[in-house]
């Protein structure tokens, strides 16, 4: 698609807008707007301080692979799932348990360590048989049926798949996908929009008021006989299956589990999702992570291709190697900027902001 | 506005003519630990220590039903960490309670509203992003799309959150906060949110309600207006349990007074009873008035303000 091509002194504009739209719709940023809408649900309806969705994350990409490769329930990827989602409410019982009964900061310090214990936990060679220790899973394969999840997703049950052109893409300009990653985008995206929209249907209820007024003081829905600890714990589960379903599907995108993409930062990237796009928003998530890929592309590749166009290929002492570091510190600043001149995010509403400001 | 408020309501703070509870407990002796003709909440050794600090030590309390009761005391008291321990937000070192004969030392704090004890905090707790209609709304009882199982289920609750908007609507006009109803809580004055919170607290239809310090920080005008409602909510029936420590504001309203100084009951008697009571003119106005006051910080009370 030549005609979209244009250069511009040597800058490629089709391919910066193109790959940054890419980058925004694509299956990883649907998975992150998942974690950010069972996030918002947390922190930004229940006030729950998570800092540790990669651990849901973790249980619904683990739980759903061992299930799938040791050939549980015959190589079912749905019921995988559903074990992955089981997995998420446990934690979520383990951490909620002991620790909503406390201040708010406990939660904090909890979901963080669980985050951590769980990776380390899985990355222990003692677990070798079950998470595949160090190595993780690479290929997802259930021994028994001799099928891998990658295939299960990507041909079996992948509409979009035809076996006389295997390789055949859809879409158009730079934004064509072959048949699996269109499939998982598809996927992924309807249960952003389902997830959406069950988050918001459950906080327009009664049963939405009391998780708000938890958020607001919970002394106050104590006192009017709410069992804030009950809401809580809901809230936690419910949330916390959103987050494990934003590690399933990243999952069936990469088509591998390993320890090492359940580190803590994923965590933050979620939160810059979520403060992105307005916290106790209805879209908010959504747009949060269209635009937190789009602009972290937008701006390596912008970068990229400054630093090539510069004399001796150095642009105020940046080589082409720093792009990868550079475009955290860019996201990071534009993230402070938010914060100073629109602290609820995108979508978020200005005078709720306000009222916190006291 | 509230000028407004307090002229149209200070009409309700005028003496009625006493019903038969207000008559009722005029018969009990006036001393500490006195028993009631009909108690609603019978109180044992309730204690409570922070350090070596008795905070709390009230052996014997029994509180009427259907009139208005009221804690006095000077600063660090006990009063209100005494309300803290009766409804289970702080932990009692001894003790046991009744509420309509019904134990309620092991409850939550959660549970005890539910029972129909319902309390107001002396720094409101008014949900300042939710609208007023929705702090209204969330007081009211066993609403059943309050359940996690039928909250998505709109045709399960639809009638009965219309019934408990209009029984909020009918509150807040009372309480002189209808026009405000779709305002973020946040954006009334300390006055209105006094009258939020006493609203909210109705919503629930509480047998007994205590209110802490419902008059602190409230001008004047409105004072009279929040008496009225008040002494309207003992006519309606329900038991008020109220802490104040300036004795010219409750002397007016209250059918009994407890009085409380260093945690515990000093005096019990009709406002005529206690106004004659050397033992309370003492703890006001002797050598342990300036006593208790120098120890404010120390106090519950203080601590209370701290934590908040």
């Amino acid at each position: 698609m030549s005609s979209f091509t244009s250069l511009i002194g040597g800058y490629d504009i089709s391919k910066l807008l193109g790959d940054s739209l890419r980058a925004g719709v694509n299956v990883q940023s649907a998975a992150f707007a998942l974690g950010a809408v069972g996030l918002n649900l947390h922190y930004g309806f229940t006030g729950l301080l998570n800092v540790g969705m990669v651990a849901f994350m973790a249980a619904g990409s683990y739980g759903m692979a061992i299930i799938f490769t040791q050939g549980l329930f015959g190589g079912s990827i749905l019921l995988g799932i559903l074990g992955g989602l089981v997995f998420a409410t446990i934690i979520a019982l383990l951490v909620g348990i002991p620790a909503l009964r406390l201040r708010s900061d406990y939660l904090a310090i909890t979901t963080i360590a669980i985050g951590e214990v769980m990776r380390i936990s899985f990355r222990s060679r003692r677990l070798l048989d079950i998470t595949g220790g160090p190595f993780g899973l690479p290929s997802i394969e259930d021994r028994s049926a001799d099928i891998s999840l990658a295939d299960r997703i990507g041909r079996d049950w992948n509409p979009f798949f035809s076996v006389d052109d295997p390789t055949k893409t859809f879409g158009f300009w730079r934004l064509d996908f072959d048949a699996k990653t269109l499939w998982l985008m598809i996927i992924g995206w309807t249960l952003v929009v389902l997830c959406s929209l069950l988050v918001w249907k459950l906080i327009q209820s009664p049963w939405g008021r009391v998780i708000k007024a938890i958020r607001e003081d919970e002394d106050a829905a104590r006192a009017l006989g709410k069992n804030v600890f009950g809401y809580k714990l809901q809230s936690l589960i419910i949330g916390g299956c959103i987050g494990a379903l934003a590690g399933i599907v990243r999952t069936l995108d990469s088509g591998f589990v390993e320890s090492n993409q359940f580190k803590p930062q994923t965590t933050f990237f979620i939160w810059t999702v979520l403060i992105l796009g307005g916290a106790a928003s209805k879209w908010g998530p959504m747009l949060g992570a269209f635009v937190f890929w789009f602009v972290l592309v937008f701006v390596e590749e912008a970068l990229r291709q400054v630093i090539i166009n510069a004399d001796d290929m150095v642009w105020m002492g940046l080589e082409a190697n720093d792009v990868g570091r550079m475009r955290l510190i860019m996201m990071g600043i534009m993230l402070a900027a938010l914060m100073i001149w629109r602290p609820q995010g995108i979508l978020g509403k200005k005078e709720e902001a306000l009222l916190d400001a006291r | 506005m509230p000028a407004n408020s307090s002229e149209s309501h200070a009409s309700d703070a005028r003496p009625t003519a006493r019903n038969a509870a207000q008559m009722a407990v005029r018969t009990a002796q006036p001393e500490p630990g006195s028993v009631k003709p009909d108690a609603i909440l019978t109180i044992d050794n309730v204690s409570r220590s922070f350090g070596g600090l008795k905070a709390v030590d009230v052996k014997r309390l029994e509180v009427q039903r259907g009139v208005i009761t009221a804690f006095i005391g000077p600063n660090g008291a006990g009063k209100t960490t005494f309300f803290n321990l009766l409804t289970r937000f702080d932990d009692p070192d001894t003790g046991a309670w009744n509420f309509n004969g019904k134990p309620m030392q092991d409850q939550r704090s959660y549970a005890i509203a539910k029972a129909g004890m319902v309390r107001t905090f002396q720094l409101t707790k008014s949900l300042g992003k939710m609208s007023v209609m929705d702090n209204m709304m969330l007081g009211a009882k066993n609403q059943s799309g309050e359940s996690l199982s039928r909250a998505l289920l709109k045709g399960s609750w639809r009638k009965q959150e219309r019934r408990v908007e209009a029984q909020a609507t009918d509150l807040l006009g009372r309480f002189n906060l209808a026009h405000m109803r779709d305002e973020y809580a946040a954006t009334l004055s300390g006055g209105q949110r006094k009258l939020l919170e006493m609203a909210r607290a109705l919503m629930s239809e509480p047998e007994l309600i205590l209110l802490d310090e419902p008059m602190a920080g409230v001008n004047p005008a409105l004072v009279q207006s929040l008496l009225g409602h008040v002494q309207a909510l003992r006519d309606d029936g329900v038991s008020v349990l109220f802490i104040e420590h300036d004795m010219d504001v409750i002397m007016g309203i209250s059918d009994w007074i407890v009085v409380l100084a260093e945690g515990s009951v000093i005096a019990e008697g009709t406002p005529e009873q206690v106004s004659q009571n050397d033992v309370v003119v003492d703890a006001y106005l002797g050598t342990s008035f300036a006593g208790a006051t120098g120890d404010g910080a120390r106090s519950s009370e203080g601590d209370e303000g701290n934590q908040q």
